[in-house]
């Protein structure tokens, strides 16, 4: 078998792995483990309704893996993804509500302002990584809890001590007619073509420019990179300062697309997290995400069919995504069983 | 209030949100002394501060008020078998121990609210009748002054978890055992030519890590929230990764740590009666645990260095 083919079996098989265990789970609790994923299937499929919400939860999945993704090809672990996202959300939110302009440029602006919230989460992690190697996971998991409180905090001060922003200006909004009609007015909207688009800009900058070599060579191997003459401080600032870009316009989904105002949060939203698991089944390419943030996007949104219509609650799906996590993060041993299983036949 | 009302206010509430980040913190200690990063202590936690919960509901009738002590007994054995599993990825299975954390994480909750969805139907469970109780040390909380203070109406488990610290400390730093846990941590290919098996060695502090916070859950719900939910533990486990660090990798350091950072939560939910402190924005007293850890990583605080070996799989033969 090549590595290649190996590297994409890897991810397939533990996705089986991932629903045979979420199977047995069902079985195990008393449940119809058939009718849990004939449901989980019309969650996502059965009709256009739920085809357009189910790409509209992909959307924000896409942009928090190619945020977990970008950092990783830069041999950091950003954790703060959901942290980034939030303050991104809150950003997007504020621009939609207090400024009134025409669209061309309210809506961008909102955008960018979402990305720059997300980035500036990412400076600090990548500041103190590049110039004191404080390790970035914990910074970026302490960073976390900071951004929950700190927007918290602020969404008291902009709405006068209510719990809710004001909803954006139609002029801000994502929104789309079209796509709403198209699928049966779903909250579909153009969300998933910023996130697409940002795929396409990811793939660019590692593939085709100069700083995305240097990105990824600093991945490799940073004293190598230190040594052929390139500044690792700054590529480690700038991946993560793009990371957090990436992760703030997943913010921006959810602010200007699927709610149109950000409400305090007791927790976290879990997009951030998933997105771990989208880079890891993507194996950190643009492409690969696209492929992650389909299945665990459509998993998530789903999900919410399997209470009504087979009475498993919707976990279910928390816990096979976290067994695939699991199962991908054990790859080595399910590569060691595969060439096992090729020697034996070699013997045969 | 009175400062001294507040003082006998804040600190029993201080040492009651401690108690669970010492326990879960020292668990901490041990794993990445070992070279295991467990970013796993949330998960850990919830399924302790789950089984402690279901354990109390189920068994109050016939353990009287032994139950929630014996909560803390399953608790901690069903959160250790639960460990096993990022042992075996992150040791056994050389899986990226990041990862591997951050899965258990997912898993701790999913299991707990899918169960509790699957047994009570409803989000969250019912209250238990028997908490952790409350007591004043015989003699001691006479004492003016200090008895209000550290000795009337505490509970059982946070005397507990200061022991537990000194146990810690002790087994870390003076028993032999302490001292090849710490040698796995930082040197792991000395430590095999010395004869010590490092898989061994990991495989038991990441189960001790696992055990530890299941108590540190179970102490949690049975103390402060008396039910589950999806929100019962909400970032203690992260909080208690934030005191292991702050702690400087060392279980007094780690306890010390737990101390303040309960302290700030008390302050967070008591500042606005208090009259010095009505003025401060909660939000600050919130984010002081981590803005403070981020600090004594970045070496404002004394430099903070993990484990030398820690987050590396020891893969045989390599160097």
């Amino acid at each position: 078998m090549s590595n290649r083919f190996v590297n994409i079996l890897v991810p397939i098989i533990s996705i089986i792995l991932g629903l045979l265990v979420g199977a047995a789970v069902m079985w195990f609790s008393g449940y119809n483990p058939v009718m849990g994923y004939i449901a989980l299937w019309n969650g996502i499929f059965g009709d256009m309704y739920s085809i357009g919400e189910t790409i509209r939860q992909i959307s924000p999945y896409i942009l928090a893996g190619l945020a977990v993704a970008f950092a990783f090809r830069s041999g950091l672990f950003n954790i703060g993804v959901e942290g980034q996202l939030i303050v991104g959300w809150f950003a997007a939110a504020y621009v939609g509500m207090a400024f009134e302009l025409p669209k061309f440029i309210h809506l961008p602006l909102a955008l960018i302002a979402a990305a720059l919230a997300g980035a500036l989460w990412g400076l600090i992690p990548g500041i103190l990584k590049a110039t004191l190697h404080v390790h970035e996971v914990i910074v970026t998991i302490m960073m976390n809890y900071i951004a929950l409180h700190t927007v918290n905090a602020l969404i008291k001060a902009v709405s006068e001590g209510g719990y809710k922003t004001e909803r954006i200006h139609p002029t801000a909004s994502l929104r789309s007619d079209f796509l709403s009609n198209l699928t049966d007015f779903s909250t579909l909207h153009y969300g998933i073509f910023v996130a697409l688009a940002m795929v396409a800009v990811m793939w660019f900058i590692l593939e085709k420019t100069k700083t995305g070599f240097e990105l990824k060579s600093v991945g490799f191997n940073d004293h190598a990179s230190q040594y052929a003459g390139m500044n690792v401080k700054k590529n480690i600032i700038l991946s993560m300062v793009v990371s957090g870009a990436f992760a703030g316009l997943g913010g921006a989904m959810e602010a200007l697309g699927t709610f149109g105002n950000m409400v305090t949060r007791g927790g976290f939203t879990g997009i951030g997290f998933d997105g771990i698991a989208v880079a890891l089944l993507g194996a950190n390419t643009p492409l690969g995400v696209i492929f992650g943030a389909s299945l665990f996007g459509s998993l998530k949104y789903g999900a919410g069919n399997m209470p009504n219509e087979a009475g498993v609650p919707v976990e279910i799906v928390s816990i096979v995504i976290a067994l695939i996590i699991f199962f991908v993060a054990s790859g080595y041993i399910i590569r060691v069983l595969l060439s096992k299983m090729k020697k034996k036949k070699e013997a045969k | 209030m009175s400062l001294l009302e507040i003082v006998y206010f804040i600190i029993p509430l201080t040492i009651s949100y401690a108690a669970p980040l010492i326990f879960t913190a020292i668990g901490g200690v041990f794993s990445e002394r070992a070279g295991v990063v467990n970013i796993g202590l949330e998960g850990l936690m919830v399924m302790g501060a789950f089984t402690g919960i279901l354990f109390n509901l189920f068994y109050a009738d016939t353990f009287g008020s032994w139950t929630p002590w014996l909560a803390l007994l399953v608790a901690m054995a069903v959160s250790a078998i639960f460990s096993i599993m990022h042992a075996v990825a992150s040791i056994t299975f050389r899986a990226d121990q990041v990862v591997s954390g951050v899965a258990i994480n997912m898993l701790g909750i999913a299991i707990a609210l899918f169960s509790v969805k699957m047994i009570f139907d409803k989000g969250q469970t019912d209250f238990i009748q028997q908490s952790i109780p409350r007591f004043n040390v015989p003699v001691l909380h006479e004492i003016p002054f200090i008895g209000p203070m550290f000795f009337t109406g505490i509970y059982g488990s946070s005397i507990l978890a200061i022991g537990l610290a000194l146990l810690a400390w002790f087994i870390i730093y003076k028993t032999p055992f302490g001292l090849r846990l710490r040698s796995v941590g930082e040197h792991p290919m000395a430590a095999d030519t010395m004869g010590i098996n490092v898989t061994k060695i990991r495989y038991i502090a990441v189960i001790i890590s696992g055990g530890l916070a299941g108590i540190g859950g179970a102490i949690y719900s049975q103390t402060m929230t008396n039910d589950f939910g999806h929100a019962t533990i909400n970032g203690q486990g992260f909080m208690a990764l934030a005191a292991m660090i702050f702690g400087k990798w060392h279980p007094i350091g780690a306890m010390g740590a737990a101390l303040f950072f309960g302290f700030a939560q008390a302050l967070a939910i008591s500042s606005s009666s208090i009259s010095y402190l009505e003025n401060v924005p909660a939000v600050y007293f919130h984010i002081l645990p981590y803005a403070l850890t981020i600090l004594a990583l970045a070496g404002f605080i004394g430099r903070a260095n993990a484990p030398k070996a820690s987050g590396q799989p020891y893969i045989k033969g390599n160097r």
